[in-house]
Formats: C-alpha cells, sequence, structure tokens
C-alpha cells in the first residue's frame, strides 16, 4: 500500500538528550500500562462505556505533545487516551470519568470518548469523526486574533480525511495562516475498512498539499521522529507561517472498540498484525535505550512499578468516589 | 411594543439589526463576524452594510463556502473567548452545518461540565416571496427549537430584533437568531444606541378577551393585521409574539388563554412538528379545564413550497385564513365574519402574493 511510510522522512533529526528520550519512553509505557489496564479491568463492569484504545500508537500522542508548550492546546477524538495522558491529563480524573464518577473530568457526562482537562490544555475529545478538527481550528483563529502566541493541534485518524468538514476547515486555516497542526494518525483501518477501499491510491499529504498546506511524512511509531517534525511545525504556527499536516503511520493493535484483540475477524491478516507489533513503539526505544546503556532491566522495573502504582491509586479513587445524582443531569444546559 | 416610543427614529428591521451588531461590535472587540459575501452590494438586506469598512477584515471576516467548517471554527473560537456573529443568507445552508450545530454549539457548555461555554449568534434568514421555492424559502425553526443548549429566539418587530440581537451576541450561549426575511423591509420605532431585549419569552402585542393567537416572526404581523379587523366587528383577539422559541417559556400563553378558552397557533413552517404543535400540548396538558374550544393550528401544508405563484395562493396562512379560524373557533356569525373579511379586502386590493404586502411596512 502506497499510503504507508513510503515517503517517511529520512533526513537526520536532532539529536535528543538521553533523559529526554528515558522520559518519552516513561510517558509511553504509562499510557500503555494505563490502557491495559483498562482492557484488563473492563470485563469487571464498572467501566460502563466505550473504550477506543490507542494500544499502538503512543508514539504520536508523546511525540506531538512533547513538542508542545504546556499553554499549548489539543482538540482530540474518541480515541483520547494517550492524548489525554500525554499532554498531561489528571489519570484519578480520567479513571473516574470511565467509570461514570462525579469526580471525573466532564462529571461523568461524557465517559472514556470525552476527555478534556482544561488545565493541561487538552481541550475537549470530540467522537464524531472530523467534528473536532473545525473546533481546533477556531481554537487557533481565537489565538490569532488575541495573538496569544499558543498553538493548537487537531489530532485525528486516517478516515478524517474522507469528512468535508476537514477540507473546510483546513481550507480556511491555510487561508488565514491560523498557527494550527493537523496530526493524522493513520492506522490503516476505519472500524474494520481498510484505507485501500476508501480512498485512492496517492500520498495522503498531497491532499494537504492541495490546500497549500506544508505536509509532512513520518514514522507513527518513532516517537523522536514524531517530535522532531512537530517541533519544527510548532515553530512554523508560532512564527506565522501558518498551519502543519502531519501524517503518521502507526497500527491499532486491538479492536477499534473495546478491550480484546479482533484479528480473528480476518478483517486483517495475523502476518500483518504481527510486522506491526514488531514496529512496536516502545520496544524500538526501549532497546535504543537498553543499548545506549540508559535503561536497565532494573531500572524498567522500577518504572513499572511506579507506574503500576500509581494506576492503582488512581482506579481506587475512581472506584471509591460517588457516582453523579439524575439531579445532576439537567445542569450546565445553559451558560 | 413596550419598546421604542413616538421620540424614537423609525428605521427598517433590517437596520435595526445592523445597529444591533455594530453597537455591539463596537463595545466588546472579542467580537467579530463570519459571513460568505460580506461585500455583498446587496449586504444581506442591508444588515452588514457599511459593516467592513467601520470594523475592517480583521473583525468582518469573509467565510469560505463552508457552512459546517464555519460553525465549528465559531465554536472553536467562541470555546477560547471570542464572540462570533455568523451570517447566512438562507437557513437551508445552516442544514449543511447541522452537525456542528447540534453535536458542538449545543452540547459543549453540557459535556465539558459547564467548564466550556460557547458564546455564538448563527443569524438564519427564513421566509418566503418571489419564487424562491423548495428550497430557497423554507422555515425550519423547529429543528433547532428541538435542542436543548440552543436558544431559539424569532424576533418580530424592529426594535426587538435590534434589543434581542444585542442580548443574544453578549448571551454566553449559543443562539440561533432568526430572521423572516420579508420583515428586513418592515419598519418599526427603534430606539438609538445600546439597549438589551431579554431573551426570556413571549409577548402580548395585541390584547384581547375572545381567543388568544400564538405566532412567530412575520406570523405575527398577520396575526395582528386580523386581530385589527376582527376589533371592527367586535371580536377581541389576544396576540402572543413567541419571541424566544427555547428555552420555551409557555407561562404568558397559559396565562392568556385562561383568561380567553380559545388557542391558534400559527406556524412560518409546516403544521405537523412545527412549534404550534408544542404550544398546543403545553396550554392542553396545563390548562385543559379552561379550554372552550379545541386549539387550531395554522401553518403551511404537508408539501414543499412550490416556485410559481400560481400554487401558492392560500398556502401561507395570512390574515384572511386567520380571520376564518378565529371565527371558527370564537363562533362569529358569517355576516360578521364577511364584514372582517370585506375589511381585509378592500386593504389589500390588487396587490400580488408574492411581494411584501406595504401593511408590514408598520411602524408597530
Amino acid at each position: 500500500m502506497s499510503n504507508i511510510a513510503t515517503m517517511v522522512r529520512s533526513q537526520d533529526v536532532t539529536t535528543l538528550g538521553t533523559e529526554q528520550l528515558a522520559d518519552f519512553y516513561k510517558k509511553m509505557l504509562r499510557i500503555r500500562l494505563v490502557e491495559e489496564a483498562i482492557a484488563e479491568h473492563y470485563a469487571e463492569g464498572e467501566m460502563r462505556c466505550p473504550v477506543h484504545l490507542s494500544i499502538g500508537q503512543e508514539a504520536a500522542a508523546v511525540g506531538v505533545c512533547e513538542a508542545l508548550a504546556p499553554s499549548d492546546k489539543v482538540y482530540s477524538t474518541h480515541r483520547c487516551h494517550a492524548h489525554y495522558l500525554a499532554k498531561g491529563g489528571d489519570l484519578k480524573r480520567m479513571f473516574a470519568e470511565i467509570c461514570g464518577k462525579a469526580a471525573g473530568c466532564v462529571g461523568g457526562r461524557g465517559g472514556s470518548m470525552h476527555l478534556m482537562d482544561i488545565e493541561k490544555g487538552v481541550m475537549a475529545s470530540i467522537p464524531i469523526v472530523s467534528s473536532s478538527i473545525p473546533i481546533a481550528v477556531g481554537s487557533a483563529l481565537a489565538d490569532k486574533r488575541m495573538r496569544t502566541g499558543k498553538v493548537t493541534v487537531a489530532f485525528f485518524g486516517d478516515a478524517s480525511i474522507e469528512e468535508g468538514v476537514y477540507h473546510e476547515s483546513a481550507n480556511f486555516a491555510s487561508r488565514h495562516k491560523l498557527p494550527v497542526i493537523f496530526v493524522c494518525e493513520n492506522n490503516l483501518y476505519s472500524v474494520y475498512t481498510p484505507l485501500h477501499e476508501r480512498q485512492p491510491d496517492r500520498p495522503i499529504t498531497d491532499v494537504a498539499r492541495a490546500h497549500g498546506i506544508k505536509a509532512e511524512h513520518a514514522d507513527g511509531n518513532n516517537v523522536e521522529q514524531i517530535f522532531q517534525v512537530t517541533s519544527e511545525a510548532v515553530e512554523r504556527a508560532r512564527s506565522g507561517y501558518g498551519p502543519t499536516f502531519l501524517l503518521l503511520d502507526t497500527y491499532r493493535w486491538r479492536e477499534h472498540c473495546g478491550p480484546n484483540f479482533d484479528n480473528t475477524l480476518g478483517y486483517r491478516s495475523e502476518a500483518e498484525f504481527e510486522s506491526w507489533k514488531r514496529r512496536c513503539p516502545l520496544e524500538r526505544l526501549r532497546t535504543q535505550l537498553a543499548n545506549d546503556s540508559i535503561l536497565t532491566s532494573t531500572q524498567e522495573d522500577t518504572i513499572r512499578a511506579t507506574i503500576a502504582a500509581e494506576i492503582e491509586e488512581a482506579r481506587a479513587f475512581a472506584r471509591s468516589t460517588s457516582l453523579p445524582t439524575p439531579q445532576d443531569a439537567s445542569t450546565h444546559v445553559y451558560a | 411594543m413596550s419598546i421604542g416610543t413616538m421620540e424614537d427614529r423609525v428605521i427598517t428591521l433590517a437596520d435595526a439589526i445592523r445597529e444591533g451588531i455594530s453597537e455591539s461590535f463596537a463595545r466588546d472587540n472579542s467580537t467579530f463576524l463570519f459571513a460568505q459575501g460580506v461585500a455583498d452590494p446587496s449586504s444581506m438586506w442591508g444588515t452588514l452594510k457599511g459593516i467592513s469598512e467601520r470594523f475592517g477584515d480583521d473583525r468582518i471576516i469573509e467565510m469560505p463556502v463552508a457552512e459546517n467548517g464555519a460553525i465549528g471554527i465559531a465554536v472553536g473560537a467562541a470555546i477560547a473567548g471570542q464572540r462570533p456573529v455568523i451570517s447566512f443568507h438562507r437557513v437551508e445552508f445552516a442544514l449543511l452545518a447541522i452537525e456542528q450545530i447540534v453535536n458542538n454549539a449545543a452540547k459543549t457548555h453540557y459535556i465539558s461540565n459547564g467548564q466550556h461555554s460557547v458564546p455564538l449568534v448563527i443569524r438564519l434568514v427564513i421566509g418566503r416571496g418571489w419564487g424562491q421555492g423548495p428550497e430557497h424559502s423554507q422555515s425550519l425553526e423547529p429543528i433547532f427549537a428541538y435542542f436543548p443548549g440552543l436558544k431559539v429566539v424569532m424576533p418580530a418587530f424592529a426594535a426587538d430584533a435590534k434589543g434581542m440581537l444585542i442580548s443574544a451576541i453578549e448571551d454566553n450561549n449559543p443562539v440561533i437568531f432568526i430572521e423572516h426575511r420579508w420583515l428586513h423591509y418592515s419598519t418599526g420605532a427603534v430606539p438609538d444606541g445600546h439597549y438589551r431585549c431579554p431573551l426570556d419569552g413571549p409577548k402580548v402585542v395585541h390584547e384581547g378577551t375572545d381567543a388568544t393567537i400564538v405566532a412567530t416572526s412575520h406570523s405575527v404581523l398577520e396575526a395582528v393585521r386580523a386581530a385589527d379587523v376582527l376589533k371592527e366587528v367586535g371580536c377581541s383577539v389576544e396576540v402572543i409574539d413567541m419571541r424566544v422559541l427555547r428555552p420555551l417559556n409557555t407561562q404568558p400563553i397559559i396565562e392568556s388563554v385562561r383568561k380567553t378558552g380559545r388557542l391558534i397557533t400559527i406556524d412560518t413552517g409546516f403544521v405537523h412538528y412545527g412549534i404550534g404543535g408544542e404550544i398546543v400540548a403545553s396550554v392542553s396538558s396545563a390548562a385543559f379545564q379552561e379550554l372552550k374550544a379545541a386549539p387550531v393550528r395554522l401553518g403551511l401544508p404537508d408539501h414543499p413550497t412550490p416556485s410559481s405563484r400560481g400554487m401558492i395562493a392560500g398556502f401561507y396562512p395570512d390574515a384572511q385564513g386567520i380571520v376564518r379560524s378565529v371565527c371558527d373557533v370564537v363562533g362569529i356569525d358569517d355576516v360578521r365574519r364577511d364584514a372582517a373579511l370585506r375589511s381585509l379586502a378592500e386593504r389589500s386590493k390588487d396587490l400580488p402574493i408574492d411581494v411584501p404586502d406595504p401593511f408590514f411596512k408598520g411602524p408597530f
């Protein structure tokens, strides 16, 4: 499939400090372990809402968000856990939200698909395909008008560029040189439908370029490369040169929606799945860090134990806090 | 009308809207306007005349032909602290943006548990006339009135239009501001400067005791016209201008029907699934015992609007139709009814049916 990774940039990226790379690794591992915990405990019936896991796609979230300033903003989709966590979203309030609790990040109103943490710049997650893209562009318009210097990221998947509103948003952002970054995580499937059944055989980056938007294609499982291309995009946006489109090739390991693997359904081959698993974004960085003697197996164990304790604490918090009441359901209809 | 006095200038509703925008924009730099064709010489019935020159293209932004994107971008800007106003030349174009209106404009405040608000005004033009036909002259207000989180307003009078638009722009919620194209030509006494008319619900605009007519927008004028001639034949009709469809405040309507015992509703759109159905249901539930007659709903028949003037005779619920309905409901005899109809006919003799009746010039 020519859409995948045929034109990934190969030029040298600025070498990141080992400490920073180790930090990226920890952040990706944290997302992986949080989502594995969700998958492991989903059947217990406490998390009573659809969950769209990002396992396999952690590099995009961390690589992009690490290139942003804390005051920059992101808008996400139904598959928002990784983006929320990578931008600093509160873990306790995330678990509470998925468990439908009043202490959830939106009070139990949205569940897993509507995570937000405004203080951390996770402005909203919107589960209608492409629906958050114009919102992100509007955010960038406001920032340009107010001269805040902030950048907004719109995260979305490969199917989003099939929606008209993506093109409407891209056209406007380009015309007005808005400080917005379009991050397209191409995981090759829209639910069960492969990319080649939905789109013609042409580089997705050309679609962005047709709107006069600078487009970059990066390995979506290489956090260092993603950080690099995003940093350049952020610089462009802050300097008034307008939007950048980043195409990041990656792969969703588990089912579109839910905690399980679904290769038995037959819509994708075991061989394809295994080939992407071999390109695991965490594994590749772990190997690199281990080879460079930055991460020993003892350190890895310590990191995992720390994250596991944090997850346990967040789950305990979610379990212990109360459900919202029927009276809560009718508040905040109008401001 | 309580707003507007004899000392005020008489101007068109279109000018009143333009003043509403100007007053708001002059006071608050976070306001901006999106529209297609901001430089169009027709300037949206004059409502945007000179606005670009006064506020510049940073505030008055030419919107690409992309309605869903426009609403989404405006919602995003509103979340970020701006106060956008969007103008669509026809309500039909908002159908292209229904996803953003319903999913994001209406629900962002709710889903965010009150953390975000969406101060946004969406101006939509409904109406009729000059053979605009099935996709350029619909009245689709019930679609928007369906959704909690949206405010939906439909001014009928120039002074109210200006004050309500200022209130809408200053409101922290998404407000759908619906303008009937024929009302743009109507005139009224409109105060100068900045003032607000609250988005608080229906108002009695013609007092009476025999029947209550509840109407919206342009239909209010038809109802007032009918009430005037009915008064001549001794029938006293109360006309209520709905003004605000959502949030729905039925209290003034219920109080009026408790007094009159009779209810007639007029939709500018279809009768079925219309505003009238909601009003009749609310009133019947609240004041069933006080109803002296079955409520009547007027509005458009169950087919699209044809272009040819040959097919629209009787299509719109005009003052004649309203007079007939009131006489049926109240039990006015044929002689008095025909006298009222003759009086009406005398006033609108030889007028074509596809352009605004000069009666609606006002002032009211």
